[in-house]
């Protein structure tokens, strides 16, 4: 059978609508969205589409992208930071593919970020919209497993569980143990887990100007923070919260204020610590590298 | 107690009836327990004890009948007609309930002090330090090593956990105890000890107590009245040494010569 190409579709597979989901489907995801917007923090359930990726490879994340593209957007995807690793490239060419968009790495270019693990350290615009990839979308669930009962705290303000965690963290390790996932106060009402960034990244969420949209494609939920919503993250009186801190510098870019990874180089024992934001590092060394030819 | 009213019941039961489908759970079930009392309703297994609890603690609505608390604000006030949100606050404050089953009432998964804490912690406290203080000195009063404050509930004795259970549950100075067979499946010592443990707690606190067993013993020592349920029926009531020393009903009668004599 002879297929006809599809006159709303920019691309050459006439298979796809824009952005490979149908416009049903993007319409009752963009519901969800505006509803997440107006309630900050509160996790709106969707009919989560079955994507061609694994779950837990950013299908709610791709969903969300999916419906808030347009085709004059430029995407942006990384993954721990990276914009060069297999997860965040293979979604930049799938959005080629289906959307025809233009993708970049430079931050300051993009005007939808996705997102795996990192907030990108250069400080976001309005005009950008940053999508979260979320696994486990309900922080109250390790301790609490019924869905029915977390919704009740959700609706209840019954928080309290969530610094009986923190609690046992300070008991058996003597600090705040958690470092990624750290459980955020969005607007003064709603608990949100941020989804797996590390708390490095919690005060940047706090009055971001980019609209931030979480998405759960396994869980089948969506969340959000409106731009300059208040964000504060869960603490005691006597062990506020407080960022990891590095004792180096990036060994590529010598910043000393950005999220590190550590990289082990040999079996010697020989490690260096780099910037998770490689956009960032790039960036850094770049204008290293002008100033020193000037 | 700053609110205890003596003029006014802490609970009142009114014709509670609980029905499943064709069997009947508890029948017609009225009294009023004041503040500091302590009430012991026994009878066999299947006679409607656990249900009646469940329907006086709020965890189950009853199909006739009223149950009121005395809450602060409100007076005697109907639970069926409380909004959720304040029955479980009030569950959360006011009121506690020890499960038969210490695990049913603990949380296994983090610390004895975090078990303490969790109760302070959901009604608002954020100070680590005093949060942990004060877990320090329900654990000396429920007779459990301080060392142990930092251990799972796991790696305690059944002894332990049910003594973590109480102390969970009173740390936020509740003035009104549900209590299910609290020294079920723990050998007799232990019992005896548990027992002389609650037994000191409820006179320090002024606790009123809503407790249910099938054992005479835990009743003619923790409890001030008595209700002996046959059937879902309450089949007699009283002072707690007047029906175990001479029961007029014939069900009574039944049970008190039935306990086994050593």
């Amino acid at each position: 059978m002879k297929q006809q190409s599809s006159p709303t579709s920019r691309t050459d597979s006439p298979s796809y609508g824009f952005a490979y989901l149908n416009e049903q489907t993007k319409r009752m995801i963009r519901r969800a969205l505006l509803k997440a917007v107006a309630v900050p923090g509160y996790q709106v359930p969707f009919a989560s589409r079955e994507m061609p990726m694994p779950y837990g490879w950013g299908t709610g994340g791709i969903q969300v992208t999916a419906s808030i593209l347009t085709p004059d957007d430029t995407l942006k995807v990384i993954d721990q930071g990276a914009d060069d690793t297999t997860n965040a490239v293979s979604i930049r060419k799938f959005f080629r593919k289906t959307a025809g968009i233009q993708t970049t790495e430079s931050t300051d270019e993009a005007s939808i970020v996705q997102t795996r693990h990192r907030i990108p350290e250069q400080t976001l615009r309005e005009d950008q919209i940053l999508v979260y990839q979320v696994p486990i979308p309900e922080p109250l669930r390790f301790l609490e497993p019924r869905e029915t009962e977390t919704r009740k705290m959700h609706a209840l303000e019954e928080y309290g569980l969530m610094h009986v965690k923190l609690y046992e963290d300070i008991a058996r390790h003597g600090n705040i143990a958690t470092t990624y996932a750290y459980p955020v106060h969005v607007h003064g009402r709603y608990v949100m887990d941020p989804s797996p960034t590390p708390k490095f990244d919690n005060p940047k969420m706090d009055k971001m100007p980019a609209l931030q949209l979480f998405g759960a494609g396994r869980e089948k939920r969506i969340y959000a923070i409106p731009p300059y919503t208040k964000v504060r993250s869960l603490d005691f009186d006597d062990h506020p919260f407080e960022v990891q801190k590095w004792d180096g510098a990036c060994a590529l870019c010598g910043e000393t204020e950005s999220f590190l990874d550590e990289v082990i180089l040999d079996d010697q024992g020989g490690r260096m610590f780099c910037c998770s934001d490689s956009d960032h590092c790039g960036k850094r060394r770049e204008t290293a590298g002008d100033s020193h030819a000037a | 107690m700053l609110h205890d009213d003596l003029s006014c019941p802490l609970l009142r039961a009114r014709s509670v009836t609980k029905i499943y489908g064709d069997h009947v759970g508890c029948l017609g079930v009225s009294f009023d327990l004041w503040p500091g009392e302590v009430l012991a309703i026994v009878g066999e297994s299947g006679s409607g004890k656990s249900t009646l609890l469940s329907c006086l603690s709020g965890a189950m609505e009853p199909s006739e009948g009223e149950v009121f608390y005395n809450a602060d604000a409100t007076g005697l006030t109907d639970l069926a007609g409380m909004p959720e949100p304040q029955l479980r606050a009030l569950a959360r404050t006011d009121w506690a309930f020890v499960h038969q089953n210490p695990r049913d009432g603990l949380r296994m998964s983090v610390s004895a002090g975090a078990n303490i804490g969790e109760r302070l912690m959901a009604n608002g406290a954020r100070h680590y330090s005093n949060i942990r203080t004060t877990a320090e000195t329900w654990l000396e009063k429920v007779e459990i090593d301080t060392s142990r404050l930092d251990d799972l509930p796991e790696t305690f004795s059944g002894g332990m956990q049910q003594r973590l259970q109480i102390a969970r549950n009173l740390v936020t100075g509740p003035r009104l105890v549900f209590m299910d067979e609290p020294p079920g499946g723990l050998d007799v010592s232990v019992q005896a000890r548990l027992l002389d443990l609650v037994r000191k707690l409820v006179a320090d606190h002024e606790l009123a107590v809503v407790i249910v067993t099938h054992d005479l013993a835990v009743a003619r020592l923790l409890a001030s009245r008595l209700m002996v349920m046959q059937a879902g029926r309450v089949v007699e009531t009283g002072l707690a040494d007047q029906v175990l020393d001479d029961p007029q009903a014939p069900y009574s009668q039944l049970l008190v010569s039935s306990v086994l004599q050593v």
